[in-house]
């Protein structure tokens, strides 16, 4: 049993890696600087136009050798400071995790108390059930301008905007686990005279916990997403600047790290909630 | 280069024959050696107020060095800190230039798009110029305009490159709150151009532009006001038989790529960048419509002015000096390398080059040479502040009467600029000798009424 499990897990990962290198073949022949083209131009006119546009054609994507360079050269220098503009990615990614953080754990603080209060009454429940699902699929870039209109501060407004898209899964999943505990449970606390706050902390919550977990995890997610949409409208600082930055540039093998970099940062944060979440299951 | 060694450090030789191993005094190395003084010039005047504190603590310099080893600079810096005030003695010196009031606020915050508009804006930070007027000035880069109006209105900015019309529009309450704001200086004069996708190569002629998708980078924006003249001039209406949107400059040539957008009427250098990149061709430099027209700003909120007016004239005072030195030829090359870099415009050398210089690729194969494709010139004239109202009302922006050359003066502060160029010993023009002609039509700024009625097509 257990050999037939490592070889499934040893299979996966060798079609995992076929998948890669054929991915990268393909790109590499697929962007391969065509030889011979023959459009000559004048010299002093290719002089001032980059090597593509001097041979009549449009500047390619770059192959991935272009953005394994590319990727070295950040790794070799990641924090440095060249001017308010110009930081390194590791700076510009732990911006991007502050600002996440910090708005995910406003939205923590505030869907949790509240999911539990909508979860424990129906009439609540019922109350606000249309201004969550009116307010729940708006998207981030939507909110922006009226946080900058209301807030007038660029940096707070990218905060709420994270805080107000990563509010709601988390809100709903504590609703719903909370209400979903079952009734023996709380039978067996109010026979045995547990009071109201007893009974929230030690029968609720525990119960409730590993669907808050999972509302949690994706709200990360949610919250993760935002940031780059948000730091790329306002600017300044952060993962989303520096896509901007080298959009700017139509610098391609750099904006092809940074989506990387994304998506490992993003596997990690949703990873670290999978394992919190472990800690608080509980066999049935 | 001795006078700007870093004095703390154990290495670095202060004494009275020069490090450079020349043979003349430190304290003359700089004038010997002018055009070798680094770029931030506060930190160059900190250099020199430490080095001659470091001096006169230690007369030897062998031992200065000593201690230094043994104790390190940090430490010695806090030790000479504590008896003697070198902050406030880099300060001091700082600010000690002839007639300069206190600054209310020295820390300022200036946002620009980058663009080459913004050159004077930009490169007054790498190459020293707010640092000479006792500032330290952050400039940061944002993504549109949009994002510009909001951080001015809610003074995260204190200053911030905007476009010509912007200031108007903001003071008028057109397309945002009505809040009073002034534009002290243009930054640069002509400098756009019309890009066409490669695919349009021979269409040059307007009259075969019918549903043709443009940008341009703003509702309020000479582009928009050009662009829309340049097509209606050639019989078509821009809002029926073209499309114009707004895009953000940077992402103008990505757009034109995708062959999501036709053309664009946008600011350098993503003309020039379209050529490099072989996506697009410059069809029209817009200095041929209108030589010497507006483009970008420098615009101050009226409550920053008044209420901190010496940073105030120390800012505006580094933008014309910014400006008169772009304005000169020679010292294009030096600009385009200074703002090159990712921290100001993120664009490769040459292209800044050929836009600043004037000796362009054009896309289709040959090489122009037009020194004036873009130019810096800080007076704000009201005629052109009267034009772009016309334009506004012309294309319905403007919806009530207004009187144009109030709105004009109060906006556009010639008489406030002609002082300080005065005083910093450049020679203002006339301010009521301006003749504005567009496309070989002349603009009479008394009558601008009749202007607009002029045109056979319109809004208004």
């Amino acid at each position: 049993m257990a050999a037939l499990k490592n070889s499934l897990g040893l299979r996966a990962g060798l079609l995992s890696l076929a998948i890669f290198c054929g991915i990268v073949a393909t790109w590499q022949i697929a962007t391969m600087p065509a030889g011979g083209s023959s459009v000559v131009v004048d010299p002093e006119y290719a002089k001032l136009v980059g090597a593509a546009a001097a041979t009549g054609s449009t500047t390619a994507l770059p192959t991935p050798a272009d953005i394994g360079v590319t990727i070295w050269h950040h790794i070799l220098d990641p924090f440095y400071i060249r001017g308010s503009n110009d930081k390194g990615i590791g700076i510009q990614l732990a911006y991007s995790l502050g600002r996440v953080l910090l708005g995910f754990a406003l939205a923590a603080l505030v869907a949790v108390p509240l999911g539990f209060l909508i979860g424990m009454s129906p009439l609540v429940y019922r109350a606000l059930d249309p201004f969550i699902q009116v307010l729940k699929p708006v998207s981030p870039l939507a909110w922006m301008p009226l946080a900058l209109y209301t807030i007038k501060d660029s940096a707070i407004s990218s905060i709420f905007v994270i805080f107000i898209c990563s509010v709601w899964p988390m809100l709903i999943n504590t609703a719903f686990g909370v209400a979903g505990v079952r009734r023996e449970w709380l039978n067996v606390a109010r026979t045995l005279e547990v009071g109201p706050f007893r009974t929230a902390f030690k029968v609720i919550l525990p119960a409730a916990a590993p669907t808050i977990m999972t509302g949690m995890r994706i709200s990360v997610g949610i919250a993760w997403l935002v940031i780059v949409a948000a730091e790329m409208l306002v600017g300044g600082t952060g993962i989303g600047y520096f896509v901007w930055n080298e959009w700017n540039n139509l610098s391609i093998a750099n904006i092809v790290t940074a989506i990387l970099l994304i998506g490992v940062v993003g596997l990690l944060l949703d990873q670290i909630l999978a394992r919190l979440a472990t800690l608080v299951t509980y066999p049935e | 280069m001795s006078m700007f060694k870093d004095p703390f450090d154990p290495k670095a030789f202060l004494g009275r024959r020069c490090g450079c191993g020349g043979n003349h005094a430190a304290a003359d190395h700089a004038r010997l050696t002018a055009e070798a003084t680094p770029a931030g010039e506060e930190a160059r005047w900190n250099r020199v107020v430490d080095a001659a504190v470091l001096q006169a603590v230690f007369p030897v310099d062998a031992q200065r060095r000593q201690f230094l080893k043994t104790v390190g600079a940090a430490t010695a810096m806090a030790a000479i800190s504590s008896v003697f005030p070198l902050a406030t003695a880099r300060e001091a010196f700082a600010q000690g230039g002839p007639g300069a009031g206190a600054l209310e606020k020295k820390d300022l915050k200036v946002g620009f798009i980058p663009i080459t508009c913004a050159t004077p804006i930009i490169m007054a930070h790498p190459m020293g110029f707010y640092a000479k007027h006792g500032l330290n000035v952050e400039v940061v880069k944002t993504a549109g305009w949009a994002v510009v109006r909001d951080k001015s209105l809610s003074k995260e900015y204190d200053a911030a490159h905007m476009l010509s019309p912007m200031p108007l529009a903001i003071s008028l309450g057109v397309g945002s709150n009505a809040v009073p704001w002034t534009m002290p200086a243009i930054e640069n004069i002509n400098g756009q151009a019309i890009t066409l996708a490669n695919k349009h190569k021979d269409k040059r002629n307007p009259k075969d532009w019918k549903g043709f998708r443009f940008a341009v980078p703003f509702d309020y924006s000479m582009h928009n006001y050009l662009l829309r003249y340049y097509v209606a001039e050639h019989g078509l209406d821009p809002d029926k038989d073209i499309s114009i949107r707004s895009v953000p400059p940077p992402e103008m040539v990505a757009n034109l790529r995708a062959d999501n957008l036709d053309g664009y009427l946008g600011p350098d250098p993503f003309n020039q960048r379209a050529v490099y990149d072989g996506i697009g061709f410059i069809h029209l430099l817009t200095k041929e419509m209108w030589d010497g027209h507006p483009c970008c700003a420098f615009a101050v909120s009226k409550e920053f002015a008044s209420q901190n007016p010496n940073s105030y004239r120390a800012l505006l005072k580094s933008i014309i000096d910014a400006t008169a030195f772009a304005h000169k030829q020679e010292n294009r090359k030096e600009i385009a390398k200074a703002i090159a870099p990712q921290n100001y415009l993120n664009q490769p050398e040459t292209v800044l080059e050929q836009i600043l210089t004037g000796t362009y690729a054009d896309g289709l194969g040959g090489v122009k040479k037009d020194p004036n494709r873009i130019d810096f010139d800080p007076f704000p004239w009201n005629q052109f502040a009267i034009w772009i109202l016309t334009q506004m009302k012309r294309w319905g922006q403007l919806k009530a009467d207004v009187d144009y050359a109030k709105v004009a003066s109060d906006v556009f502060l010639a008489t406030d600029t002609a002082a300080m160029m005065k005083e910093m010993g450049l020679t203002p023009p006339d301010p009521s000798k301006k003749t504005i002609v567009v496309m070989g039509k002349p603009f009479d700024p008394a009558k601008p009424t009749e202007y607009i009625n002029s045109f056979a097509i319109k809004r208004s």
